[in-house]
């Protein structure tokens, strides 16, 4: 059995366990974190920075989803300043690619457009970057649109912890960093994706779904993905 | 695998002497997928750059997924998966070299031959690149022509350095 | 080998030395090597055997000996005479006067083109006179690629003090009280990195030697590497003896061949003098090291970066915690520290903690190695006490600004760190003071600007660095350096407001604090400390561009 720990979470004392990250401890005492990157079930890599907490006695902020809870944690999760800045990140992920939302077909079924609704974004105040990005319907059945990609991996992870497949992978760095498929091939030449469907699932924004899909119709099954993993055990 | 990298080169594997010293890099490493970047070291020292046959070669031989290896490749500045030029040429553009004109050095370049860093010229005798910071920075700004390093050089310099 | 024959072999060393009247030494450091030392070793060689000399003078290739802009460089021992800019040619005249005759060669000796009176005893010269030399004590004196020379000079006596006369306890005790801090740039007190490692409890654990270095400007490591490669090996052993690994990896950077060859070689010879492999010296202590190469990423300087790249993936970080202390290589207990820090470890054993503290400021133990560049005279590598204030580095080693240029500012810690303008010079160096500044101490390198530099191009350039070498992982870096460096040509170009600069600072406040790892929360620096110093550049560029508006 996990040792029972107490911690303090925006001034409030809780009893949980060892081993558990801050997010979870939050979510189980609806405590809501905002988070992009994360997805139940997959290995957390704190990339999008948005579940960013104060932690007494660390000069730096910690991502909720991959710092562990110790006895004593003094966490502050919606300080003035983390909302500031929870705005700002959500402002560069707006400028970094294309992300008009009317002629998008996630537009009212993405978790972009909703983070900029909770984290009170008003409007994008640096240039936009204008990436001019790649959309390949090489596969019979689905499309990635590189542009609404906001490089959140979550893709990646499924494809390689939940189906095994590991067709998904990043090329380059820094903003040029791209998801590719196996040597960077069309996704329809790629000799490892099983056409399972697992990535349009989790993808938070209208970067990968199937062919057909309408603008504003799109439907996406996370809680699919988090069902699975759970009844497999993964983690 | 082995013998469609062979076949695309023209002869068999125990001809092509670099195929075996990237297999014997491999077996030293038992074909541990961690050794991927050391045996991409050597696959690009024996040819200069990664030929794509190549990279299908080593990414099945350390079983590895295709992305996975893509990924690495294009992570570090080091791979190249285009032919290089028949010459290198590597300007500092270390702190030291900045300072004391490197962005000259190769506006002198450009202008001469044509070609940015990241290129080759079209007749593929020359490849441009620039490099941050040789460790050479007492001799800046420092260039490195294939295995001959220059130092404290004038964008003049150039033109004559790099006719061969 | 145990510690007997060692000691036997060491005497054996130091007393065939003794037959050699003088000690030639030929600078083959990367800078000295490119301005054609080679030739000149070859020269000095073949003019000894010819002059029948090769009984009492002894030749060796040496590592690096500091002021690389003068070289070709040959320093003769015992009198520690170095002369400068040589060439094959040369070698026979000197030769015959300053040996066969024994009266220096006065136009050739080391800066005799800036002082009135070069010194024929180097240690005179101010370049020389105002550093202490710990890390780099063998450096240009050894041949860094005789293991031999490494033992006549004291080599491995701290490893076999360590097997059989100190205990893991006790070794971390001395490093601890010898508060040095790690020289890789963050300053985080070794003895208790040494200490977390050692009390988890692991079937295996790991030792890393960061060579990574990365910072464009900074050569120190290499330097280090390349002089003197068994100190830090010598330092790798000990620290895997302390907290209980049985492997280590060096992690050098692919740019520097040179260094990566001569450790190789140090390898070599130690695994068959017994320093490595199983039962080292007789003990019951194995352990090995391997080299994994750097294939161009600044960002596997990032400890978490470099573990992910030593296990063969893109160099991205994690966020931490867990520390590599606790959950490193393979998910191991893992030590890393850079190749300067591994260097001190040798001389802390041997001399003891309490000693080793006695030099440098008490935050700040020891001594740092600064590779010194950019607009100052005499450019290379020094070591200083910790505490050394920059106004001495630059103005008294470094002889000041050429060409009857202004000082403007000295920059340290590369893209991470900041730019110090004239009225801080007097600021003792150590990690803290150079935090207050706005910089940080860094791996070490210098780099001095004249008035000609403009300092929102310098921000640009270290900006335009952060982009290319961003791994892409975080938002914050990923996107926010590239819109800092749009903002920032903005600015250079004219184009920009005031608008533009209140963005630019918002910006770097929130990539600072948001960042992943420390390539990005530190990507802001070199913008906000020239905000903070030289903010009359950016103002000059914000009216040029009103003025262009009109």
């Amino acid at each position: 059995m996990p040792d029972k720990i107490t911690i303090s979470i925006n001034g409030t004392e809780i009893k949980t366990e060892e081993g558990k990250s801050i997010l979870s401890v939050c979510k189980e005492n609806d405590i809501h974190i905002p988070v992009m990157c994360h997805f139940p079930g997959l290995t957390d890599v704190g990339a999008c920075r948005l579940c960013l907490c104060e932690v007494k006695g660390y000069n730096k902020l910690l991502p909720a989803c991959t710092t562990l809870v110790a006895e004593n944690m003094e966490i502050q999760t919606h300080t003035e300043k983390l909302k500031e800045y929870r705005r700002v990140i959500v402002e560069m992920f707006f400028s970094e690619r294309n992300h008009m939302c009317s002629i998008c077909v996630a537009n009212t079924n993405c978790e972009l457009q909703d983070m900029a609704t909770e984290v009170g974004m008003q409007h994008v105040r640096f240039p936009f970057l204008n990436q001019e990005c790649a959309v390949d319907a090489s596969h019979p059945k689905y499309v990635i649109d590189h542009n609404r990609c906001i490089m959140c991996t979550r893709c990646v992870r499924v494809c390689s912890e939940v189906e095994g497949a590991h067709n998904w992978d990043v090329k380059n760095r820094g903003y040029n960093a791209r998801v590719i498929s196996d040597f960077d091939q069309p996704w329809g030449e790629s000799e490892t994706c099983t056409s399972c469907g697992k990535c349009l699932n989790v993808c938070p924004t209208g970067a990968l779904w199937a062919k057909g899909s309408v603008q504003g119709k799109l439907d996406k099954f996370p809680e699919k993905i988090t069902d699975l993993i759970e009844k497999r055990g993964i983690h | 695998m082995t013998q469609a990298v062979a076949d695309k080169k023209g002869g068999d594997v125990k001809a092509d002497p670099r195929l075996k010293l990237i297999n014997a890099a491999i077996k030293k490493n038992k074909s541990q997928p961690d050794a991927l970047i050391q045996v991409l070291h050597v696959a690009q020292n024996m040819y200069g750059y990664l030929p794509m046959d190549v990279v299908r070669h080593i990414t099945h031989a350390l079983r590895l997924p295709p992305s996975r290896v893509y990924g690495v490749i294009t992570f570090y500045h080091f791979f190249n998966l285009n032919k290089q030029g028949d010459h290198t040429c590597m300007v500092c553009t270390g702190t030291a070299c900045y300072v004391k004109g490197a962005q000259a050095v190769l506006d002198a370049i450009a202008d001469r031959f044509g070609i940015r860093p990241g290129e080759v010229t079209a007749d593929e005798s020359l490849g441009l690149q620039t490099a941050r910071c040789l460790g050479a920075c007492g001799l800046a700004p420092a260039v490195v022509i294939d295995d001959r390093v220059l130092g404290k050089v004038a964008p003049e310099q150039m033109e004559k350095e790099l006719t061969f | 080998m145990n510690t007997n024959e060692l000691k036997e072999l060491s005497e054996k060393i130091v007393e065939e030395g003794k037959a050699f009247k003088k000690k030639v030494c030929v600078c083959c450091g990367a800078g000295c090597l490119s301005s054609g030392s080679e030739a000149v070793l070859e020269s000095m060689k073949q003019t000894i055997k010819d002059k029948g000399l090769e009984s009492t003078v002894q030749v060796i290739p040496s590592g690096c000996m500091g002021p690389c802009n003068q070289g070709p460089l040959v320093k003769i021992l015992p009198e520690e005479t170095i002369y400068e800019k040589l060439d094959g040619d040369a070698v026979e005249a000197l030769v015959d006067d300053h040996i066969v005759k024994d009266t220096p060669q006065e136009d050739k000796l080391l800066f005799s083109e800036y002082r009135d009176k070069p010194f024929v005893d180097s240690r005179e010269d101010p370049f020389f006179k105002r550093q202490k030399r710990i890390v780099l004590e063998n450096c240009g004196r050894i041949n860094p690629e005789s293991i031999e020379d490494y033992i006549g000079v004291n080599g491995y006596q701290a490893l076999a003090y360590a097997l059989h006369r100190s205990s893991p306890e006790h070794i971390i005790g001395e490093i601890k009280l010898s508060r040095l801090r790690g020289r890789g740039g963050a300053g985080y007190p070794t003895g208790f990195k040494w200490e977390t490692v050692y009390r988890h409890v692991a079937d295996q654990k790991y030792v890393v030697c960061n060579a990574d270095e990365g910072d464009p400007g900074a050569f120190m490591d290499r330097s280090i590497l390349e002089g003197d490669p068994h100190r830090v090996l010598e330092g790798m052993i000990l620290a895997g003896y302390a907290i209980g690994a049985t492997q280590g990896y060096a992690y050098i950077r692919g740019e520097y061949p040179a260094a990566i060859k001569r450790f190789e070689e140090a390898l070599k010879q130690a695994r068959k003098k017994g320093f490595l492999g199983r039962s080292i010296m007789g003990s019951d202590f194995s352990f090995d090291v391997e080299i994994r190469i750097g294939a161009g990423a600044f960002v596997c300087g990032e400890e978490t970066a470099l573990l992910a790249s030593i296990e063969g993936k893109r160099g991205t970080p994690r966020p931490r915690p867990p520390y590599p202390a606790e959950s490193g290589l393979w998910g191991k207990p893992t030590l890393i520290n850079n190749v300067e820090t591994f260097a001190n470890i040798a001389p802390i054993v041997i001399s003891g903690g309490t000693a080793f503290g006695e030099v440098g400021t008490p935050k700040s133990a020891g001594t740092k190695v600064f590779a010194l560049a950019g607009k100052v005279q005499i450019s290379g590598l020094i070591e200083v006490p910790m505490g050394t204030n920059l106004r001495d580095i630059i103005f008294e080693i470094g002889g000041g600004i050429p060409g009857g240029h202004k000082f403007k500012a000295a920059q340290t810690g590369g893209p991470s760190g900041g730019c110090i303008p004239e009225q801080h010079l007097d600021h003792p160096v150590d990690y803290e003071s150079l935090q207050e500044l706005g910089s940080i101490m860094g791996s070490g390198g210098l780099i001095v600007m004249d008035e000609t530099s403009d300092m929102v191009d310098v921000a640009r350039y270290f900006m335009e660095f952060c982009v290319d070498e961003s791994c892409g992982k975080c938002i914050p870096c990923r996107v926010g350096t590239k819109q800092m460096f749009d903002l920032l040509t903005k600015i250079y170009e004219g184009r920009a407001t005031d608008i533009d600069l209140a963005t630019l600072e918002q910006l770097a406040h929130v990539v600072k604090d948001t960042s992943l790892c420390g390539l990005g929360m530190s990507a802001p620096n070199p913008l906000l400390s020239t905000l903070r110093f030289f903010k009359e550049d950016y103002i000059q560029h914000l009216k040029d561009s009103a003025l262009a508006n009109v």
